[in-house]
């Protein structure tokens, strides 16, 4: 039961949204892209789309400051 | 406390505006002008023809030297245009043409140079006031560029000159006025004034507005420094803004490097531009509608998604305080950690209390993003205006880290140590990340008391932080002052000269690169920002490239091909917005909603567009997305040749402490022994069992040739991208290609520095490739 996030593998919690993995992985910076299998997830959907068990999350975290 | 300030209690200034009245004013005490005036004597004077700004170039640099009292006009030739685009491009060239490789800071030779750029002083989209200056720095004696808002560049800009060029030194304190309204510089003593900044700017402003209104001084900007830049190598130069809401001369920082400290050396004591007035039009841009348009599409961003994204317009950059926390990287107790369990006590919410909010917060007009907080009617506790109440600029997220670099949890205290390095004249980031290490030091009894002169800098002594600037600026010359005042490169070697500790211990860390101190965030688990930090051109800054998320948290640039990548874009890119006069944070501190969906969205894709469209519009003529690149990459390559010319643009310069790259002590190995044993382990193939059996100092010295190795190899792999030898050397081919064919010296120059790193053997890879390992070039004379 493992999903990748960000090319690192990571447990699968059954019933997870993005916005929960976001909290697991303590990933608090607000400019991010999430992707799952390719595929963008809006921001308003983060509490509310699942993430399957094998999926490949991408948590890209834009850049700020100057 | 000067004669010339009298007391005067009622000039503190009660506005009600926004979420209600404010007590502001920076002082409480009005200025005899009539009396500072009667001290000016004109040394010198010059009158130019007054000319209209064309398509974003006024199409003249100011040539003043101070020691012949010289002033004059260079004109701007189409060739300069082309190749160096304006702004530290310009400042570059005229330095490159003017000065000899041998000057150092404080020689007379030394040129400073303030700069704007062709977008500069445009006002319909955010952030395009930026002032780029560069000189010969005091802490790495190659040349620093720094970069800041408030009023100067562009009023400059709109008085006629494209660039102000500084040499030589004048005898006694002086000030250069560039009067837009009259066509006129004037090189004038001024030995009454104030030196600190909050009172002198205020002074200035009130002096040479040509009339008693407050809109009137905001047609005036102000460059000065302080009693700090005339005591250390942390210099700054503070660039004034006039804020007619809070009626306070308000300034922004050129903090990196040591401008300051020149600044002083050439008894400056200040600048100041005066104009008539500006529009939208000013800038002459040749398609308004498109550059409207583009402002208008930005603005909304701002204003729709701001306050989702990082709140800039409510908190400034101090919104990356708990975030880097979270990410464990926000520097404390000398970048020894990332994290701590006190940092909540200085989370933007606590400063989301102080700043004065509801007011537009722009350092230039027009900027939507508006990051300028300021703490109104802050009563100050120590120092020679202990008991004052004043407005506080900031604080910006690096102060903040330095707070927490020096152990220091405490709001009021960061916002003292903000005010009186702003008013003295001194980076708060190399101030606090120097004084980590004299910190660090103390703890391990390599300082005491005693060597410190009665000062107990142990980490979150707050009070003698002060106390240490207090001495700074009155001139203190105690031998610790006089070494400390000078950074971590001049202490490290004051501590090994003195045969105080171990000086491997000393020289890992003490966090500085050529000479200058980090930028506040820990790195040691993104290899690709050591680079970031240590093959900055002027040192360990984070403007040129910041890559810990792409890196260590993304997994973005797993490759030392992507990491070079990455090192060949993100300075090249960053480096555009100090040729033409602009801000980074409206690239990349908003986002546009559609930004996740596009191919590269750590590129923010359509806000280049923007900036490629924005140019289009000015310039008159198409420029594309990759011409901006073009243009910044030229630049940034001159200025690597130029660190070659004078002495340090080799790969031994570029190679960062250790303290950046891993634990240095065992505390910090112990600190995060999970994360460094599984690294030993999966990362440099040690069995569990080989790993039990080795003690922690073994297991820092295992992971260190680790790091090292890997670093050199990241070298290597950027290198090559950028077209530089193995030793680092912009090569004459590459040159050629950028388009300097002509530029037959600067040619000739590399040509002989790769010649001698022939002869001395060190054209040769810096890591070691066994076989399978992919070296960056099968071809070993790639670079001819």
């Amino acid at each position: 039961m493992t999903i990748t996030v960000n090319r690192r593998p990571v447990e699968h919690v059954e019933g997870e949204t993005v916005g929960d993995l976001l909290k697991r992985m303590k990933y608090s910076f607000p400019l991010v892209v999430v992707k799952i299998d390719g595929r963008v997830i809006a921001k308003s959907a983060f509490s509310s789309t699942p993430i399957e068990d094998g999926s490949s999350v991408d948590v890209i975290h834009l850049t700020s400051g100057g | 406390m000067s004669e010339e300030c009298l007391n005067h209690a009622e000039t503190a200034r009660t506005i009600g505006r926004g979420n209600g009245p404010f007590i502001t004013g920076n002082t409480e005490r009005t200025h005899d002008i009539d009396r500072l005036r009667s001290g000016h004597k004109v040394l010198a004077e010059y009158t130019f023809e007054r000319k209209p700004v064309k398509r974003g170039y006024a199409g003249r640099i100011l040539y003043v030297n101070l020691t012949d009292l010289e002033i004059r006009e260079i004109p701007l030739t189409s060739d300069v245009k082309e190749k160096f685009t304006g702004g530290k491009g310009f400042g570059l060239k005229m330095t490159w043409d003017l000065m000899g490789p041998d000057t150092r800071w404080n020689d007379p030779e030394n040129i400073l140079a303030l700069n704007s750029g062709p977008l500069n002083g445009t006002t319909q989209y955010s952030g395009m006031g930026k002032c780029l200056s560069t000189t010969v720095s005091p802490s790495t004696n190659i040349i620093c560029d720094s970069n800041a808002g408030g009023y100067f560049a562009p009023y400059l800009k709109f008085s006629g000159f494209d660039s102000l060029i500084l040499q030589g030194k004048a005898r006694e304190d002086i000030l250069v006025f560039i009067d837009g309204t009259a066509g006129k510089v004037t090189i004038e003593t001024a030995p009454y004034e104030e030196t600190n900044s909050h009172l002198l700017s205020e002074q200035l402003t009130y002096m040479y507005a040509a009339e008693d209104s407050e809109s009137a001084r905001q047609k005036v900007a102000v460059v000065s420094a302080g009693k700090g830049s005339e005591n250390s190598y942390w210099g700054i130069l503070n660039i004034s803004f006039y804020d007619p809401r809070r009626r306070v001369t308000r300034m922004k920082q050129h903090g990196r490097g040591g401008l300051g400290t020149v600044f002083r050396d050439k008894k400056l004591k200040a600048l100041v531009a005066r104009i008539e007035g500006f529009n939208g039009m000013t800038n002459d841009p040749q398609d308004i509608d498109r550059i409207t348009e583009t402002g208008i599409k930005h603005n909304r961003e701002i204003r729709d998604l701001d306050m989702h994204e990082n709140n800039m317009r409510t908190v400034g950059t101090g919104n990356l305080v708990e975030i880097m926390d979270a990410y464990d990287l926000l520097p404390t107790e000398n970048y020894r950690f990332g994290s701590f369990p006190k940092a909540s006590r200085i989370y933007s919410t606590r400063f989301y209390k102080r700043f004065t909010q509801g007011i537009p917060d722009g350092c230039w007009y027009g900027c939507n993003i508006a990051c300028s907080k300021a703490v109104d009617g802050f009563v100050l506790r120590t120092g020679p205006y202990k008991g004052e109440r004043v407005t506080v600029d900031g604080p910006e997220y690096e102060t903040i880290g330095g707070g927490a670099n020096m152990s220091v949890w405490d709001v009021d205290w960061i916002l003292e140590f903000n005010f009186y390095c702003d008013t003295y004249g001194l980076d708060t980031i190399s101030t606090a990340t120097a004084i980590a290490f004299y910190m660090e030091m103390y703890e391990y009894g390599i300082l005491n008391k005693e060597r410190c002169d009665g000062l107990e800098l142990c980490f979150g002594n707050a009070e003698a932080v002060l106390e240490f600037l207090h001495r700074i600026a009155s001139g203190d010359r105690s031998e610790f002052i006089q070494v400390a005042s000078k950074g971590v490169r001049r202490m490290k070697d004051h501590l090994i000269a003195k045969g105080w500790g171990d000086p491997d211990l000393i020289e890992n860390c003490g966090m500085e690169v050529k000479g200058l101190e980090y930028s506040e965030y820990v790195c040691k688990e993104s290899l690709a920002q050591q680079g970031g930090y240590a093959l900055a051109s002027k040192g360990p800054q984070h403007d040129e490239a910041w890559l810990i998320f792409m890196d260590m948290v993304n997994n973005q640039i797993p490759t030392f091909k992507d990491k070079a990548e990455a090192l060949h874009y993100f300075p090249i890119w960053r480096t555009w917005f100090a040729i033409v006069g602009l801000c980074k944070l409206p690239w990349n501190d908003i986002v546009p909603a559609d930004n996740a969906s596009t191919d590269e969205p750590a590129k923010i894709p359509e806000h280049v567009r923007n900036y490629a469209e924005i140019m289009s519009g000015i310039l008159g003529r198409e420029i594309t997305p990759q011409d901006l690149m073009d243009q910044s990459e030229r630049v940034y390559n001159w200025q690597r040749a130029m660190n070659v010319w004078m002495g340090k643009g080799r790969r031994k310069d570029d190679i960062p402490p250790y303290r950046s790259m891993g634990p240095v002590t065992e505390m910090e190995y112990l600190s995060r022994k999970d994360r460094y044993d599984n690294q030993l382990k999966e990362l440099v193939g040690i069995s569990p069992e080989e790993l039990s059996s080795m003690s922690v100092a073994d297991r820092i010295r295992v992971l260190r040739e680790h790091r090292y190795e890997e670093y050199n190899k990241l070298v290597d792999a950027v290198y090559y991208r950028r077209g530089w030898t193995p030793n680092g050397v912009p090569s004459p081919k590459k040159m050629r290609e950028l388009g300097f064919s002509d530029e037959k010296e600067m040619l000739e120059m590399l040509q002989k520095a790769i010649d001698d790193d022939d002869a001395a053997g060190l054209n040769v890879w810096g890591g070691s490739y066994g076989e399978g390992d992919e070296i960056p070039c099968d071809d070993p004379r790639y670079w001819e």
